[in-house]
């Protein structure tokens, strides 16, 4: 067996990967795709690397000062958060454990891939609570930029919906 | 970052994180490709403020969500662009938006025109989310590595309040004959200030790669346009275009009211942070 040694960058990735999102505490920065590098330099310098879901996503500041404290915490004091645009986030970098996790959570995570480009026949959204497929848009802005808002046919519950972006 | 820079819109004094060190903060755009950016900025930030507006005064509680979101997405392209156009003088998004006055915003007409009812918000949300879809679309494309990148996020959200406002108008004008005429009505009014969009001047010729045209946007616009408008069983207005100017500080009376309200804390109180 062989005993992997965890780097630098290693460690502190996985300490800023604890972090979960304010709006959806049930993922984390890493299940979102949201983290996206860490470097360190010659001087220790950490900079961790995030990228915003949407250009206004109010969730950022909150994050950035998130991924701060929990490094402190491990005695990671020289830390700085930046955040890129390009490339653009997509749901496609959110990984399979993070859309298992939105379902159990009760959001109904993306369908199909962005990557894709347009799907002009809209894919149906599964229920995260009876998984019926006869499920109805209510409306497409939903309590953040990133969530539809749903309603089951079949179980006649609403639910969010994370929209493919 | 010392205290005198903070922003007025930072939770945490010095440690909140801003477009500015977003944008490319190594990158800093000529004068030309600063005042192309704070176009782009202005337009997002004048309109954002415009659709704030309507939180807890839409029709129904989906449309306060609805137009609340759209707002929220302009502000974060605002707030890109203007940091980014910001760098070329040293100046932060936050001096941008708030110390500037009315002749010192780049923004279209447009933006600034009166909520009206909701048919004329939708009616102005028609205009300009086809517009900046079709421009976002190609400044993607820009040499200006930072502005293809804020575009590149910007499109993809500019593409879901388009969405919003086609389908929207095909409600109202298909609708009740009263959400008919109120969307005629909404369009009507909007339709002088769609030409001061499509524009050319000496500053986006001069930035050929880097800006887009805005004469090219018009034939897609129009084709879109006239697509959905057939859908919907109306017509374009023949309508002549108003005075234009706002790209170069020439403003109605609307847009001092709007700055008014936008700008009276961070004025009042300089450096301000909550």
């Amino acid at each position: 067996m062989v005993t992997a040694t965890l780097t630098l960058e290693q460690t502190v990735w996985e300490v800023a990967a604890t972090v979960a999102d304010p709006e959806i505490p049930v993922l984390t920065i890493e299940d979102l795709g949201v983290l996206r590098a860490v470097t360190i330099d010659d001087d220790g310098a950490i900079t961790v690397t995030i990228t915003p879901t949407y250009s206004g996503c109010p969730a950022m500041d909150a994050i950035r000062d998130d991924i701060i404290t929990a490094l402190a915490l491990q005695g990671h004091a020289n830390v700085q958060v930046n955040l890129v645009l390009s490339p653009a986030w997509t749901t496609d970098w959110m990984s399979a454990a993070g859309k298992a996790k939105l379902e159990e959570y009760g959001i109904a995570p993306p369908t199909g891939k962005a990557a894709a480009g347009k799907v002009s026949v809209g894919l149906s959204v599964k229920c995260p609570q009876c998984s019926s497929l006869n499920t109805r848009e209510l409306t497409r802005f939903g309590s953040t930029s990133c969530k539809a808002l749903y309603v089951c046919q079949d179980c006649r519950e609403p639910f969010d919906y994370f929209k493919v972006h | 970052m010392s205290e005198s820079n903070a922003s007025a819109t930072r939770i945490t004094p010095g440690n909140a994180l801003r477009p500015e060190d977003i944008a490319a903060s190594d990158a800093k755009p000529s004068e030309a490709v600063g005042e192309y950016a704070l176009r782009l900025g202005d337009d997002a930030l004048i309109l954002a403020q415009r659709l704030g507006w309507w939180i807890s005064r839409a029709p129904e509680l989906e449309e306060d969500v609805a137009l609340g979101n759209i707002a929220l997405d302009q502000m974060g392209h605002a707030r890109s662009f203007l940091a980014y156009a910001g760098h070329a003088w040293g100046k932060t998004e936050d001096d941008l938006a708030y110390f500037r006055g009315e002749d010192e915003f780049r923004s279209s007409h447009l933006v600034e025109q009166p909520n009206g009812d909701f048919a004329r918000t939708i009616a102005r949300q028609l205009v300009i989310s086809q517009y900046q879809f079709t421009l976002y679309a190609r400044l993607m494309n820009s040499t200006d590595a930072t502005l293809a990148a804020i575009a590149a996020k910007a499109v993809k959200e500019v593409d879901y309040h388009r969405d919003h406002a086609r389908q929207w108008v095909l409600r109202l004008a298909l609708g009740t004959d009263e959400s008919r005429r109120r969307i005629i009505e909404g369009i009507l009014l909007t339709w002088p200030y769609v030409g001061e969009l499509f524009e050319d001047d000496d500053l986006v010729t001069g930035l050929d790669g880097v800006a887009v045209r805005p004469s090219d946007l018009r034939p897609a616009f129009d084709a879109d346009i006239e697509s959905l408008f057939a859908e919907a069983e109306l017509e374009v207005p023949a309508v002549p275009f108003a005075v234009g100017g706002g790209r170069h500080g020439r403003h109605s009376e609307h847009l001092g009211y709007i700055l008014a309200e936008m700008q009276v804390l961070a004025r009042e109180h300089p450096g301000a942070t909550w």
